[in-house]
């Protein structure tokens, strides 16, 4: 009797002290390597940019998704001057569409860096329930806010919390 | 007593703490569904009134360790779900360890390779599609640019009581995948970017049948080639199918082969793709008996443009014909620049795409079946026969014309051949659809929107009568208050119905709160009966009347 109770606060000690340690660490972005349109592997947790980074899953059949990422295309200069933010754009096309997201990007002239994971191995490990799902990324790596679904104006507020990052 | 316990603590402690550390990732959803009785539209209460679908995965990672699970929960499913699957428990869990030289997992997993035509496990949980592998897999990456990969598992099957079913043959399989720029020094530099694949899948499933004599062994194999040079990418993938007879094929012992290709040109402002896919005798399953969607080995994508727009595409969506088809697509995307005549202040794009499939050309063995080597017919890749399964040209222009005002306007032909990929229990032969589309998006002030669509869907009249349940209307508007709110409504009248006392309005309301990666909706309505498909893979919905509450949640 004596034993589990000691052995089970030894592990609540344990797990409040791990708690915390983790807390400090935040949310880390998952390790998977996808590739991008120029066929070269990407390991998502390694993309080496500097600034804050925002990842948006996307499809070619999502209209929302389009929407947003026209809209923020629209605004991407001033917010890549002012904050130094990189978008990188992760199409969940599977085989189906796949082929299409280089041909839509391009005759969007998007800047974005693109992804594809077209098996949702990127999806699954975000925890990505339906696109659009917007995630902002801080410069160390950890995953500091998040945003489903897409509606006008959404876009003020994802740049809002970009900015809040540059002024850290 | 005490020196053990004293043993034992350092090591509680250490485990517990290292477990608290790392890091938990995953996502859950729920959808709860009270259904009214709607004799009007065909709709049924089912006897327990409400029904109820949830998932969690939980995945966990820390250093080169990581674990995952889903609890998934049907008490019981909701309607148009794949009818198999009940009770609560683990539909998915795995370990695993990964560096940079090696990844392996055992448990459940998901996997493509290539374009998928040989293997491709994966899930959509929206349509009830999960053909996960339970067993172990290895990847290896010997150096850059080579990826090597191995699995073997039992796929699933289905979810009872609260447990994995598995498909009754198992699946093992090889991959390989060179991307020569990073092999080799010499390409490094080149603008010619070069990535060959080759891959060999086998499923062993025992031979119960008594009259015929079934491979139990069945292989697929088959290469693939991806090149980039400057504007111009290209990529192709072959696979072909030992003898596999089946319930889908009729048991003949033809190989099967598959083949499909994409090229594409593309610069700032234009999008070109030009694709093809051949397909026959191609449907692999790890289970011979087995059909609709289930355990599949293989995926075969249907090569058409997704549809958004609820008519163009729970109407009459098109999913491949395993057993054979031919199919060509080509899509264009232009961006009128900014500031020129017609691209305005701000650029005007259009879009055209053309798809279309055909039964592949089969020359048929006469002496089939009374001679004993069971081949049906023969058939050579890309070479079609007159008879249309499947036809769609489409276009739209989609412009901004200021900072208020935006709009898309849409046009479809759709032709889909019912005798082959049926779709309505209403049809003749040949479904022939023109639907229009306007789509409108005002912003009326920072943060309030409003979008609306009207959609008209006219079905052509087959020997001077009605086809099908005739002509739709669809009106949507839909109010969005950003970040947190949204509220829609919409309607369909099938006021076209050659039956009179089926011409009714299907309306439906719906609205949600949005907090962070937290999703509520809740919605109240009329559904009508439609296929639901993602990828090209479709269920089919039954119609419904009643509440619909519906959460999601990341982490």
């Amino acid at each position: 009797m004596k034993l589990s109770i000691i052995t089970l606060f030894c592990f609540l000690v344990g797990f409040s002290f791990g708690q915390e340690e983790a807390e400090k660490n935040m949310k880390k972005l998952p390790s998977v390597v996808l590739k991008n349109l120029k066929g070269k592997s990407v390991n998502t947790s390694e993309m080496g940019f500097e600034g804050p980074v925002v990842i948006s899953f996307w499809a070619t059949w999502c209209s929302p998704c389009k929407k947003e990422l026209n809209t923020i295309h629209d605004l991407y200069p001033d917010w890549q001057d002012e904050t130094g933010v990189t978008l990188v754009a992760v199409s969940i096309d599977d085989e189906k569409t796949k082929a299409r997201v280089s041909p839509y990007a391009n005759a969007k002239a998007w800047d974005y860096e693109i992804l594809l994971d077209p098996n949702g191995d990127f999806k699954r490990a975000m925890g990505v329930n339906n696109v659009p799902h917007t995630f902002l990324i801080d410069s160390d790596g950890n995953i500091v806010y998040s945003h489903n679904n897409y509606a006008p104006g959404d876009e003020d507020e994802l740049y809002e919390h970009i900015l809040e990052l540059g002024s850290k | 007593m005490k020196i053990k316990l004293f043993l034992l603590a350092p090591f509680v402690l250490g485990a517990s703490f290292l477990f608290a550390q790392g890091t938990i990732s995953g996502n859950a959803e729920s959808t709860f569904q009270y259904l009214n009785e709607d004799t009007v539209i065909g709709a049924n209460q089912p006897p327990s009134k409400g029904l109820i679908n949830s998932y969690m995965n939980v995945f966990y990672t820390n250093g080169n360790f990581k674990a995952g699970m889903r609890l998934e929960s049907y008490l019981p499913r909701i309607q148009g779900y794949p009818n198999r699957f009940d009770g609560t428990g683990l539909g998915m869990r795995y370990v695993g360890y990964e560096n940079d030289f090696v990844d392996v997992t055992l448990g459940s997993f998901y996997e493509q390779f290539g374009a998928g035509l040989s293997l491709r496990a994966y899930e959509d949980r929206a349509l009830g599609y999960d053909n996960l592998l339970d067993g172990a897999r290895i990847i290896v990456k010997p150096r850059k640019g080579i990826v090597l990969k191995g699995v073997y598992g039992y796929q699933r099957l289905s979810f009872q009581e609260g447990r994995i079913v598995h498909g009754a043959g198992i699946v093992r399989g090889t991959d390989a995948e060179f991307h020569l720029n990073e092999i080799f020094k010499k390409m490094e530099t080149s603008s010619l970017d070069l990535t060959l694949g080759a891959s060999f899948v086998s499923k062993y499933q025992k031979d119960d049948n008594s009259t015929l004599v079934l491979p139990e062994n069945v292989g697929s194999y088959g290469g693939r080639i991806k090149m980039l040079y400057k504007n111009i990418y290209f990529d192709g993938e072959y696979i072909q199918k030992e003898q596999d007879p089946s319930n889908d094929n009729g048991n003949i012992y033809n190989y099967g082969h598959a083949s499909v290709f994409n090229l594409s040109y593309t610069q700032k402002g234009l999008g070109i793709l030009i694709s093809g896919k051949s397909v026959d005798n191609m449907s692999y399953r790890s289970d011979r008996t087995k059909d609709l969607q289930d355990v599949f080995i293989n995926y075969l994508p249907a090569l058409n443009k997704t549809h958004t727009y609820n008519l163009v595409a729970t109407l009459y969506p098109y999913a491949t014909q395993p057993v054979g088809e031919v199919a060509f697509q080509a899509d264009v995307m232009y961006t009128f620049l900014r500031k020129t005549k017609l691209g305005g202040k701000y650029g005007t794009t259009i879009g055209f795409n053309y798809s279309t499939t055909y039964e592949p050309k089969k020359t048929y063995n006469s002496n089939y079946p009374s001679d004993s080597t069971g081949i049906a017919y023969k058939s050579t890749p890309f070479v079609m026969s007159d008879s249309l399964y499947w036809q769609d040209i489409n276009f739209n222009i989609s412009k901004k014309f200021n900072k208020k005002f935006s709009g898309i306007l849409s046009y479809y032909n759709i032709q889909i051949n019912n005798d082959v990929a049926k779709i309505s229990n209403d049809a003749q032969g040949v479904i022939n659809a023109h639907i229009g589309v306007v789509e409108m998006l005002f912003k009326l002030k920072p943060k309030h929107s409003i979008r609306t669509e009207i959609q008209g869907l006219f079905v052509q009249d087959k020997d001077g009568v009605i086809n099908d349940k005739g002509n739709w209307f669809t009106a949507l508007i839909e109010y969005t208050i950003s970040p947190n709110y949204f509220f829609s409504f919409m309607n369909q009248y099938n006021y076209g119905n050659p039956d009179k006392t089926k011409r009714v309005n299907y309306p439906i309301m719906t609205c949600g709160y949005i907090k962070g990666s937290t999703r509520f909706t809740v919605s109240y309505g009329r559904q009508r009966a439609g296929l639901f498909c993602v990828g090209g893979v479709c269920r089919f919905v039954p119609a419904n009347n009643g509440l619909t509450l519906s959460f999601t949640q990341s982490f």
